[in-house]
């Protein structure tokens, strides 16, 4: 259950940023979250919901946006994919492959009241 | 109302300190490997069978992070090396504050290597970098071929992994080229070492291997050499707040 220590991540970032731009209640908080992540959305929902409670983000809603695998090849510079099966040997070449996108885990920005 | 762009990563309180603890252990001069695993991979027995074949050549530590028991970390210190047990009670991971509030209770000075051995669960010690040089999973052969492919991103994040309990091959109902190939396929440059524990198969090349990693990190540092032992304390390492 590290989705508890994201979400607090979240929160303390979220307040932060209200703090430093004048205090105002957090409407609403939006992540970008890559899918080669092990976050389980409905975890962070939950811890969410459990430590926003009498905070500034009390009314926050979470929207997450969910970034796709996506790698390319040094090698051959032909794949520019979605890996199957989680293999990351180039398919055209056999070089490894490098992950270009889906690694994100970031707090894009917050609505203030 | 105002939309405020922040565009910062979720972790950045992880990452800071993780920086920090690294910061330190270069300081020292201490070459620092994070072991994580599923639930009885064999970590524990992995890291019996390496400080008994490195103590002699290395001064060694060990942190132990366990939800409870410190079963672990009495079989560490039965070998004669200072092992700190970091209790997480119901945190299933290691985080860069829990190495860094031990680093005050259990002095790292003056050695050469720290293992750390992470709380056994294969899904959140990786998000959460501790400081180490190199992450090493432990994979045994009764878990199944497709561990790599459930649980990609530890296999991806490790440098090494020890294919361990090879003996159990044929009780397994695996065969080794398959449990490789699910490996390099997720994680194409990690370095596997097929060994066992208990016959002592592969554990040289294991061995081998790591203190090649190790004297390649200090030739890379050898013009910062560490400080002189009697006159380095942690306490005074740091000259900000924590
Ligand atoms: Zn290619």
């Amino acid at each position: 259950m590290h989705e508890a220590a994201i979400a607090q991540g979240v929160l303390d970032l979220a307040i932060r940023t209200a703090m430093q731009n004048g205090g105002g209640r957090i409407q609403r908080i939006k992540l970008r979250l890559g899918e080669f992540r092990g976050v389980v959305r409905e975890a962070l929902d939950f811890s969410f919901e459990a430590i926003k409670r009498g905070t500034l983000a009390d009314q926050a809603e979470l929207e997450v946006e969910t970034v796709k695998l996506r790698v390319s090849c040094s090698g051959c510079g032909e794949c520019e994919c979605s890996p199957r099966d989680y293999n990351f040997l180039c398919p055209t070449c056999g070089d490894p492959l490098q992950i270009i996108a889906g690694r994100e885990m970031q707090l894009e920005y917050v609505d203030l009241e | 109302m105002c939309q405020v762009k922040v565009e910062t990563n979720i972790l950045e309180f992880n990452d800071d300190l993780a920086a920090h603890n690294r910061q330190h252990f270069r300081d020292q001069g201490l070459f620092v490997v994070n072991f994580m695993s599923a639930p009885g991979a064999g970590k524990t027995s992995v890291l019996e069978q390496t400080i008994r074949r490195m103590k002699n050549d290395y001064r060694i530590g060990v942190i132990e992070g366990d939800l409870m028991t410190t079963i672990d970390a009495d079989r560490i210190a039965a070998l004669g090396v200072p092992a700190h047990q970091i209790t997480t009670g119901t945190i299933c991971h290691l985080d860069a504050r829990m190495v860094h509030n031990a680093l005050h209770s259990f002095p790292v000075e003056g050695l050469d290597v720290l293992f750390i051995e992470n709380v056994g669960n294969l899904v959140c010690p990786v998000e959460f970098d501790l400081g180490e040089d190199m992450r090493v999973m432990v994979y045994s052969t009764v878990e199944g071929a497709e561990k790599p492919k459930k649980y990609p991103m530890m296999f991806h994040e490790s440098t090494a992994v020890l294919l361990n309990k090879v003996d159990l091959i044929p009780y397994a109902g695996v065969s080794l080229d398959e449990l490789q190939r699910n490996v390099r396929e997720v994680s194409p440059t990690t370095t596997i070492f097929p060994l066992s524990c208990r016959t002592g198969e592969g554990i040289d090349e294991w061995i081998a291997w790591l203190k090649t990693q190790i004297a390649t990190r200090q030739r890379a540092e050898h013009h910062f050499p560490r400080a002189p032992l009697h006159t380095h304390t942690h306490a005074h390492a740091h000259t900000h707040v924590h």
